[in-house]
C-alpha cells in the first residue's frame, strides 16, 4: 500500500473496491438505522422491505412499463432538446454576433426553473405527453446552448489559423475544425445535462401523470409506501449510472484521439 | 541579388494594436518595407516582441496591417490562402486528426481524390522522415515530430510560400539543429520562397541566403545582411570563418536591440 499523496494515480482494482466500498457502506448504514429500530418504518423502510416492495411492484404492479415511459420522455425531451440546441449552440459559438443576439436572453432563460413552467404547461398542452416532454426540453435546452456555445467559441484560435492557411473556407472551419475539436466537450456536456433531465422528468410526471416512475411514487406517498418510493429513486440511480457508462464507453469508441 | 521578380513585396507596413482599458495604444510595427525574391529563403531576426512575428501574420494574412499592403505575385493579400502556407510556434496540428490526416487536410479542402492524396502524404512524410507514423495521433509524438508533421502538412499543400513562426523555438537544442538541416534539405530540392522568423542567430545565418535584422518594439528594418554561403550547406558550416564573422555582426546588432527591448516598459 503507498503512501496517500495529492494526485497520485489509482490502479484499477482498488478503484473498483473503493467505488463499491461506499455503496456497501452506504446500504449497512441503512440496514442499521432501520433494522436496528432507529428510524420507524413508517418514515424510512429498510432495504428488506424495499426489495420486497420493488419485487411486487415489477411482478404485480406493471413498474416496468412505468420505467419504460420514463426512460422514453426522458430521452424524448432530451434528443428535441439537444436537436436544438447543440446546432444553436455551435453557431453561437462560432459567430459572435450571433452570440450577442442570444446569450443574454439564454442566460436569463437558463434561470427559469422547469418544474415552475409545469402549471402552465398543462394549461397550454394538457397533461399528456407533449406536456411532459416540453418540461424537459424547457430544463435542458438553454443549459445545452450555452455550454456548448462556450465550448466552441474556446476552441484554439491558432488551430483556426492554421486550418485557415491551408486553404479551409469559414464552412470548413466549422466543419472540420470547430465540430471535431468540440465534439467529446459536447457529448460530456450531454452526458451532464441527461443527468439534469431525470430531475425535470420526475417533477412532471409528480402532478397530473397517470404512469411513470414519479407517478408511481406519488401513488406510493398516499398509501405510506416508503419502500416503493425508495425502490423508486434507486431505480432512477441505477438508470442513471448504466446511461452514464453508455456515453462513457461511447465517448472511449468515438474519440480515440482524446485518449491517445 | 534580387534579379528574381519580387514574389512578396511589403510596402510601408505598419500594425498599431489598439490599447485596451484606456492604454495607450501600441505600435508593434513601425512602417517597413521588404521585398523578397521567387524561391528566396529570408530569415527576420528579431528580438522578443519587435514585431517580426506581426509582419510574418500580416503577410499570411491573419492579421491585417494598420498602414500599407502586401503584394503576392502583384495581388494584394486580404486574407489567408493555401497559397502561403505556414508553420506556427505553437503545436498546431489537428489532435483528432492521425499524421496521415494532418497532412492531408489541406488537399481534403480542395477536394484531392482519396487515391492521389494518400500518394502525397505517403510522399511528405517521406521527406521530413515519418514514415511508419501515418496513423500516429499528435499526442503520441515529440515535439520535433509534431512540427515535421506540420511542415509536411504546410507543403503538402504546394504552397508558393512558405511562413514559418520560430518553428523550432519550443525544441531542445540538438533536435533543432537536425530540423534545420532537414528545412534547409526539402528547400533546397523544392524551392520555395521562405520567410522564417526566429530570434536565433545561428539558426537566422545557417537558413538563409539574406537575414533581415529588427529594431525592438516599434519593429523596423534595421539591417538586410545577405548571406553568402553556398549550398548545399553541410551543417558544419557554422564553425567556418565565414559562418562566425557573420554571426558576430549580427550578434551586435541584436544585442543592441534587445538591451533596448528589456529597457522598455
Amino acid at each position: 500500500m503507498q503512501a496517500l499523496r495529492p494526485l497520485q494515480p489509482i490502479g484499477r482494482g482498488p478503484r473498483i473496491v473503493l467505488g463499491l466500498g461506499f455503496f456497501v457502506l452506504f446500504v449497512a448504514a441503512w440496514a442499521a438505522a432501520t433494522l436496528g429500530g432507529f428510524v420507524p418504518g413508517t418514515f424510512l423502510a429498510d432495504p428488506l422491505t424495499m426489495v420486497q416492495d420493488g419485487w411486487l411492484l415489477v411482478t404485480r404492479f406493471g413498474f416496468l412499463s412505468d420505467i419504460g415511459v420514463t426512460v422514453w420522455r426522458v430521452l424524448g425531451g432530451f434528443v428535441l432538446a439537444a436537436l436544438v440546441a447543440v446546432p444553436v449552440g455551435v453557431l453561437m459559438g462560432a459567430y459572435k454576433p450571433v452570440e450577442a443576439f442570444l446569450e443574454p436572453f439564454v442566460s436569463f432563460a437558463r434561470y427559469l426553473p422547469a418544474s415552475a413552467f409545469v402549471p402552465l404547461l398543462i394549461l397550454w398542452a394538457g397533461i399528456g405527453e407533449t406536456q411532459k416532454l416540453l418540461v424537459i426540453f424547457i430544463g435542458s435546452v438553454f443549459q445545452i446552448i450555452l455550454m456548448i456555445a462556450v465550448t466552441v467559441g474556446g476552441v484554439r484560435r491558432d488551430l483556426v489559423e492554421a486550418a485557415y492557411t491551408l486553404g479551409a473556407g469559414d464552412a470548413g472551419i466549422i466543419r472540420r475544425v470547430l465540430l471535431p475539436a468540440t465534439a467529446p466537450d459536447i457529448a460530456e456536456t450531454l452526458r451532464l445535462v441527461l443527468g439534469w433531465a431525470w430531475t425535470y422528468v420526475i417533477v412532471a410526471e409528480l402532478i397530473g401523470s397517470s404512469s411513470g416512475i414519479g407517478h408511481m411514487i406519488i401513488e406510493s406517498q398516499a398509501l405510506l409506501a416508503t419502500g416503493q418510493i425508495i425502490f423508486g429513486i434507486i431505480v432512477i440511480g441505477l438508470i442513471g449510472l448504466v446511461s452514464d457508462f453508455l456515453f462513457k464507453g461511447a465517448n472511449r469508441l468515438l474519440f480515440p484521439w482524446k485518449l491517445a | 541579388m534580387t534579379a528574381a521578380p519580387a514574389e512578396v513585396s511589403i510596402e510601408g507596413v505598419a500594425r498599431v494594436f489598439p490599447g485596451s482599458g484606456g492604454r495607450a495604444p501600441v505600435r508593434a510595427l513601425d512602417p517597413t518595407a521588404l521585398s523578397v525574391a521567387k524561391n528566396d529563403f529570408i530569415t527576420i531576426l528579431g528580438p522578443s516582441g519587435c514585431g517580426k512575428s506581426t509582419l510574418l501574420r500580416i503577410v499570411a494574412g491573419l492579421d491585417r496591417p494598420s498602414a500599407g499592403r502586401v503584394l503576392v505575385e502583384g495581388r494584394e493579400v486580404r486574407g489567408p490562402g493555401p497559397d502561403r502556407g505556414m508553420v506556427f510556434q505553437s503545436y498546431t496540428l489537428f489532435p483528432w486528426l492521425t499524421v496521415a490526416e494532418n497532412v492531408a487536410f489541406g488537399l481534403r479542402e480542395r477536394g484531392v481524390p482519396a487515391g492521389e492524396r494518400r500518394e502525397v502524404v505517403a510522399a511528405f512524410l517521406d521527406k521530413v522522415g515519418l514514415r511508419g507514423f501515418e496513423g500516429h495521433y499528435p499526442k503520441q509524438l515529440s515535439g520535433g515530430m509534431q512540427q515535421r508533421t506540420a511542415i509536411a502538412r504546410a507543403l503538402a499543400n504546394d504552397p508558393d510560400i512558405l511562413l514559418l513562426d520560430e518553428p523550432f523555438g519550443a525544441l531542445d537544442n540538438q533536435t533543432r539543429g537536425l530540423m534545420q538541416e532537414l528545412l534547409l534539405g526539402i528547400w533546397e530540392r523544392e524551392r520555395k520562397t521562405v520567410i522564417f522568423v526566429t530570434h536565433d542567430i545561428e539558426e537566422a545565418i545557417f537558413m538563409a541566403s539574406r537575414v533581415i535584422v529588427m529594431t525592438a518594439r516599434p519593429g523596423r528594418i534595421k539591417a538586410d545582411v545577405p548571406v553568402d554561403l553556398g549550398h548545399p550547406r553541410h551543417y558544419t558550416i557554422k564553425t567556418s570563418p565565414e559562418f562566425s564573422r557573420l554571426k558576430a555582426r549580427l550578434t551586435e546588432d541584436i544585442r543592441s536591440e534587445a538591451v533596448l527591448a528589456a529597457q522598455a516598459p
